[in-house]
């Protein structure tokens, strides 16, 4: 009952503040969608991280770690700490300048404008959306499973089919509830401040967690002894091409509608700095802790019982541990970190989908020139409200293991990502190019995605290398193929994004 | 050597794609050494690796910022900034 009492305080206290930031809402389109362009260093570099990180990051890397060892990290954060990084500074920069110097608010509108072309932001919409919807599942079950975790016996009259646990449907109901309290509020403004609170808090209850089960388990010496060896190096458990094929997954940070709103925040470019040189440190921060609780999970042993039973379902270790191994008061605290983690992700992700859905379709498409700016930001709330529905009800569903998930829609923006480039450092790029490079993408992401049993085998590979890859291929030389065999962009066009001073 | 060639500014590209090759640290692949008594050496790598990625970060601000976005950001005018106010 302890942890549920401290998430419920956790929440309570998410709730208020998102009201607090909401009072700062200036009613303008401008500012419900890009903050006014004025968010400083700190505020963006918590918004920034605190989106890039969710359940993947914290119950994700635990679980991973548990099932294939130390080798997370290398596969995931630190290739996140070198390419997340590059990304802000080769694309995320470039992007900035050009949304603020026309204006843009999403992806879509860039893309429109770079191609020359309508159909573009027709295409690229669906498969946005496809692509953030298992994103935003990520948060929900992970979040769902934690708390169900810390939670077993708490309620055994009411929820007697989950060992008296919090059903994972009533987790994902109260925090759609409450992100849906601050969005709809503020829009990216409210969520960048909750974001900022969320991500010291996960960060914070992470370290927590891991001194407080290293204690309990008799140092940190003793419980990496206790580690099964096998999860103490690489090994076999990673085949060294899957491991260098990692490093497209980071790629997709380039081509997230949500970040891509976050950048547009920022105030100047400098307002990047601070992200850049933090953010491969926030990561360490976050993922050190879980990936070392996930292979101590592996052999770790109290009064001679397993802490973890055989056989256990990944995305359940972090819960069970700090379940067993703490008191229920920071179990509820680090179940809070976990939800932190969890929302400061499905916040900007719902805030992005409802400014694409207005800017994109509504405004763009229905030409819907003579809305007020009241009723814009309405519009927004109500898609923003529909997408959070559908999410729940998906998750209703509870798909495959979040890490498989999450590998899959990292792998579908990762292999979008010579379209974003090209179109930020290649004149020669045309519609044709990018518009077909697309669909070969989304062709061959969907076929392969069926191939691994929509995300079930978690093993499925190609020639021992990520899937990721070959869509990524199969993107670039479609891009580059048909690019050269089609006319170049208008002379207009190459001026505005490539005048003589870039 | 011509310092037109290799400037502070190619010498952070240069460090960043070395970064990008020595992330596949096959010599530790099968090393369970332990640092500090708890840390995988495996894992003590890349943990030094996220750090060393921090700093070249740093240097790629200082020594190849792209200045010249900021001004082109400043040229034009957001046509968004001049949005009415909610009534």
């Amino acid at each position: 009952m302890t942890p549920l009492i401290i998430i419920s305080c956790y929440l309570i206290l998410l709730f208020v503040l998102g009201q607090v930031s909401g009072k700062y809402f200036r009613g303008t389109t401008n500012d419900f969608f890009v903050a006014s362009r004025s968010i400083g260093p700190f505020l963006l570099l918590m918004s920034v991280f605190g989106t890039t990180m969710t359940a993947f990051a914290m119950v994700g890397s635990t679980g991973e770690a548990y099932r294939i060892g130390i080798g997370t990290y290398g596969k995931m954060a630190s290739w996140s700490a070198l390419i997340h990084s590059a990304c802000f500074f080769f694309i995320g920069i470039r992007l900035w300048s050009y949304g603020k110097r026309f204006g843009y608010k999403t992806q879509i509108q860039f893309f429109r404008d770079r191609f020359e072309s309508n159909a573009i932001g027709v295409i690229l919409f669906p498969i946005l959306v496809c692509l953030v919807i298992p994103y935003l599942l990520i948060g929900l079950l992970g979040a769902g499973s934690l708390v169900r975790g810390v939670t077993t016996g708490a309620f055994p009259e009411f929820f007697s089919e989950t060992r008296g646990a919090v059903p994972p449907w009533i987790t994902a109901a109260i925090i759609s509830f409450v992100v849906l309290s601050y969005v709809l509020r503020g829009g990216v403004r409210s969520a960048a401040w909750a974001n900022t609170f969320q991500t010291l808090v996960f960060m914070v209850m992470g370290i927590f967690a891991f001194v407080i089960i290293s204690i309990k388990l008799g140092g940190p010496t003793v419980a990496s002894q206790m580690a099964d060896p096998v999860k103490m190096i690489r090994g076999d458990s990673i085949p060294s091409i899957q491991f260098f094929s990692y490093c497209f997954i980071p790629l997709s940070v380039a081509m997230f509608p949500h970040l891509f709103q976050h950048w547009l925040t920022a105030k100047s470019a400098k307002t990047f700095r601070l992200t850049l040189i933090a953010h491969p440190l926030f990561i360490m921060i976050t993922w050190v802790p879980c990936i070392l609780i996930g292979v101590w999970a592996t052999g770790a042993v109290i009064n001679g019982v397993p802490v973890v039973p055989a056989g256990v379902n990944p995305n359940a270790v972090l819960g069970i541990m700090v379940g067993k191994l703490t008191n229920p008061l920071i179990a509820g605290l680090v179940a809070s970190g976990v939800l932190a983690a969890v929302m400061s992700s499905l916040d900007s992700q719902f805030v992005c989908l409802g400014t694409m859905f207005t800017e994109d379709i509504v405004l763009h498409t229905f030409k819907l020139n003579r809305l007020t700016e009241n009723q814009i930001i309405w519009i927004a709330r109500g898609f923003i409200t529909l997408i959070v529905l559908i999410t729940f009800l998906l998750s209703l569903a509870n798909p495959v293991q979040i890490f498989s998930l999450g590998v899959w829609c990292f792998s579908g923006f990762g292999a979008l990502f010579p379209v974003v480039f090209a179109a930020l450092y290649w004149k020669r790029v045309t519609r044709a190019g990018a518009i077909s490079s697309i669909i070969v993408a989304a062709i061959t992401w969907f076929y392969l995605f069926r191939e691994s049993g929509y995300g079930i085998n978690r093993g499925y590979l190609i020639a021992d290398a990520m899937p990721v890859v070959f869509v990524f291929i199969a993107c670039l030389l479609t891009l580059v193929i048909v690019s050269l065999l089609t006319n170049p962009p208008s002379k207009e066009t190459l001026n505005k994004f490539f005048p003589k001073e870039l | 050597m011509n310092k037109k060639l290799l400037g502070a500014k190619e010498g952070v590209y240069i460090l960043l794609i070395l970064l990008f090759f020595v992330h596949q640290d096959f010599w530790f692949w099968d090393n369970g050494s332990l640092i500090m008594g708890f840390i995988p050496i495996g894992l003590m790598y890349h943990i030094g690796y996220s750090i060393v990625a921090a700093f070249a970060w740093f240097l790629a601000i200082k020594y190849a910022w792209p200045t010249h976005l900021e001004s082109f950001s400043e040229q034009g005018d957001d046509p968004t900034s001049t949005t009415s106010e909610v009534r």
